[in-house]
C-alpha cells in the first residue's frame, strides 16, 4: 500500500469543505474513489475541484482550511 | 483645476487603481494606495505617492476588510476614498463609515447605494420613474385564467419562473397559449419538488436579448447621460467585449433609452457616475431596465473614447463638491469604440486561470488606441484576484473602422508567456456575427461550444 500525495491543478487558496462551515470533504479512514473531489482550490475567483487521481483510503490533510498553497505543494494523502 | 479633495485613498487594486491615480494626479490630488501583502509590486503601488499595507492576500482579509481600509484612511490623513469597482464599491455600510470618519466617499450617498443596489427596490424606483422593466405578473400566479390574461398582455414567448427559484433554475419557456395550461401545472409541480414552494410567476421571455447600458453623471441636481454601451458578448455573465455606442439600436429608441436613464437618476437625486443596465428585445423592439451599478464600470473607457469626457475626473470633481460642468446638448457621440478584456485565462483549456509572471508585454500605440492595465514585464500576476490583465480599446470613425483598427492592434499585441484571452479576441474580431453585430448575451457561450480550435495557447 503506497501513500499518494494529491497536488491541486493550480496554486491558490485551499478549501477543505464544499461551503463555509460545512463538513470536510474527507475524514481519515474514508474511502476515496478515483476522480472524487477532496478539496477546492480558489484561483482568480474561480473554484476548481482538487480530485483524487486514484482510489484508496483517505489518510489526512496536509494543510489548513483557507491555506495558501504553493505550486506543486501536496494538500492531502491517500493510501492506495 | 482645483477640487475640494487634497488627498485620495484608492480602495482597490489592478488596472482601475492605476486609472484613478492618473485622474487624481491630473487634478493635483495626492494619492494613497492600499495594498495586500501580495500587491506591493503592482503598478498602482509603484505610482502612488504613499502605500499602506492593509492585510494578507485574500481579499476578505484586505480589500474587503472595512476596518483595515478605515485604519489606512485614518493613518494616511486622506480626505476622500475612491472605491473603484467590485470590492467595497457598492457597500453602503462602508460609504457610511467613510463619511463618519470625516472623509468623502467618491460615489453616491449610502441611501442611494442601498436603494439602487437592491434589485427589487431598483425595479420599484424604475417603475415609479416611468422606466420600463421586464413585463411580468404582479407576484404569484394563482389560477390558469390569470395566467392566460397576463401572458396575453405581455405577448408570447413568456417564462414561468419558480418564486423560490434562482440562478436560472425553475424556469419554463412557453411559446403559445396552447402550451400554457400544461406548462403551468408542470412548473408548479417542479417548483414544489425542487424548492418546497409551488409558487410561480410569469415574465416576458426575451429571446436573443442584448445587453445595453447607459452611463449617467449627476451632482444631485443636474443629471446627464453619456449615451449607451452594448456589452452583449459575455461568458458566464462576465463581459468580454464592449462597445459604444450600441450600433444596432434604432435612433428613436436610443433617445428614449437614454432619456429614461436620466429620469431614473434624477428621481433618486443621483450624485456621481452610475450605469443603468437594460435588456434590449429586438423582437419586441423594446428595452427593459434590469439593474443599476452605483460605481465606475470596467468598460467606461469606450464611453470616454466617443464622448471625450474623463468619467473618473468628473467623479472626483463631483465628490469634491463641484457642480456638474457638462450640458446634455454638448455631449455628442463621436465615432465608435470597442474594448476587449485581456484576461489571464486559457481559452483552449476552458478558460482555466493562468496567473504567473509576465515576461513580455507588447501593446501597439497610435491614433485611436488606448490600453488600461496594471501589469508590466517582470510583474507576477497573483492568483488571489480577478483575471483582468488589461483592456485594449480601439476607436474608429464608425464601427467597421473601429473593428479594423482593433484587428490590427490585436495582431500586434503580445502578452506572455502565460496564455491569455488574446487568442479568443483575435478570432472574435474576424467572426462574421461579430462583424455584422448579430450577437446576444447567449451568443459567446454558443460560439465557444461549437468553436473549432483556439490558436496557440501561448499566443
Amino acid at each position: 500500500m503506497a501513500i499518494i500525495q494529491i497536488v491541486p491543478p493550480v496554486p491558490g487558496i485551499l478549501y477543505l469543505s464544499p461551503t463555509p462551515g460545512a463538513a470536510l470533504f474527507k475524514q481519515p479512514g474514508d474511502a476515496v474513489a478515483a476522480g472524487e473531489t477532496v478539496a477546492l482550490v480558489e484561483v482568480m475567483k474561480s473554484f476548481l475541484p482538487v480530485e483524487a487521481e486514484a482510489a484508496g483510503t483517505f489518510v489526512r490533510y496536509l494543510v489548513d482550511n483557507e491555506a495558501n498553497v504553493e505550486p506543486d505543494q501536496a494538500v492531502c494523502e491517500i493510501e492506495g | 483645476m482645483s477640487t475640494g479633495i487634497s488627498k485620495l485613498l484608492i480602495a482597490n487594486r489592478g488596472e482601475i487603481a492605476v486609472r484613478i491615480i492618473r485622474a487624481a494626479r491630473e487634478l493635483g490630488i495626492a494619492t494613497v494606495q492600499v495594498v495586500s501583502t501580495a500587491d506591493h509590486d503592482m503598478l498602482a503601488a509603484r505610482m502612488a505617492d504613499q502605500v499602506i499595507e492593509i492585510g494578507p492576500a485574500p481579499a476578505t482579509k484586505s480589500y474587503l476588510n472595512v476596518e483595515r481600509v478605515l485604519a489606512a484612511l485614518a493613518e494616511s490623513g486622506a480626505d476622500a476614498v475612491h472605491p473603484g469597482y467590485g470590492f467595497l464599491s457598492e457597500n453602503a455600510a462602508f460609504a457610511r463609515a467613510v463619511a463618519a470618519a470625516g472623509a468623502v466617499f467618491v460615489g453616491p450617498s449610502p441611501e442611494t447605494i442601498e436603494q439602487m443596489g437592491d434589485k427589487a427596490n431598483a425595479r420599484l424606483s424604475a417603475i415609479k420613474a416611468g422606466v420600463p422593466v421586464v413585463p411580468g405578473s404582479d407576484g404569484r400566479i394563482e389560477t390558469i385564467e390569470v395566467a392566460f390574461d397576463v401572458a396575453a398582455t405581455i405577448g408570447y414567448p413568456v417564462m414561468i419562473k419558480a418564486a423560490a427559484g434562482g440562478g436560472g433554475r425553475g424556469i419554463r419557456i412557453v411559446r403559445s397559449q396552447e402550451e400554457l395550461d400544461q406548462a403551468l401545472q408542470a412548473a408548479r409541480a417542479e417548483a414544489l419538488a425542487g424548492f418546497g414552494d409551488g409558487g410561480v410567476y410569469i415574465e416576458a421571455y426575451i429571446e436573443n436579448a442584448r445587453h445595453i447600458e447607459v452611463q449617467i453623471l449627476g451632482d444631485g441636481e443636474t443629471f446627464v447621460h453619456l449615451h449607451e454601451r452594448e456589452c452583449s458578448i459575455q461568458r458566464r455573465r462576465q463581459k468580454v467585449w464592449e462597445e459604444a455606442p450600441a450600433a444596432m439600436l434604432p435612433a428613436d429608441l436610443r433617445a428614449e433609452l437614454c432619456a429614461s436613464a436620466v429620469r431614473l437618476a434624477a428621481s433618486v437625486g443621483y450624485s456621481g457616475a452610475g450605469t443603468l443596465e437594460y435588456l434590449y428585445d429586438a423582437h419586441r423592439n423594446a428595452f427593459y431596465f434590469i439593474e443599476m451599478n452605483t460605481r465606475i464600470q470596467v468598460e467606461h473607457p469606450v464611453t470616454e473614447m466617443i464622448s471625450g469626457i474623463d468619467i473618473v475626473r468628473e467623479m472626483l470633481l463631483i465628490a469634491g463638491g463641484a457642480k456638474l460642468g457638462l450640458r446634455q446638448e454638448d455631449i455628442r457621440i463621436n465615432g465608435h469604440a470597442i474594448e476587449i478584456r485581456i484576461n489571464a485565462e486559457d481559452p483552449s483549456r476552458s478558460f482555466f486561470p493562468s496567473p504567473g509572471r509576465i515576461e513580455e508585454i507588447v501593446v501597439p500605440e497610435g491614433s485611436g488606441l488606448r490600453f488600461d492595465t496594471g501589469i508590466y514585464a517582470g510583474y507576477t500576476v497573483p492568483a488571489f484576484y480577478d483575471s483582468l490583465l488589461g483592456k485594449l480599446v480601439a476607436w474608429g470613425q464608425d464601427r467597421p473602422a473601429a473593428i479594423e483598427r482593433l484587428k490590427q492592434a490585436l495582431d500586434a499585441t503580445f502578452v506572455g508567456p502565460k496564455p491569455t484571452t488574446l487568442s479568443l479576441h483575435r478570432m472574435l474580431v474576424r467572426d462574421p456575427d461579430v462583424i455584422s453585430g448579430a450577437v446576444s448575451t447567449q451568443w459567446l457561450e454558443d460560439w465557444i461550444a461549437r468553436a473549432p480550435r483556439f490558436g496557440q495557447p501561448t499566443s
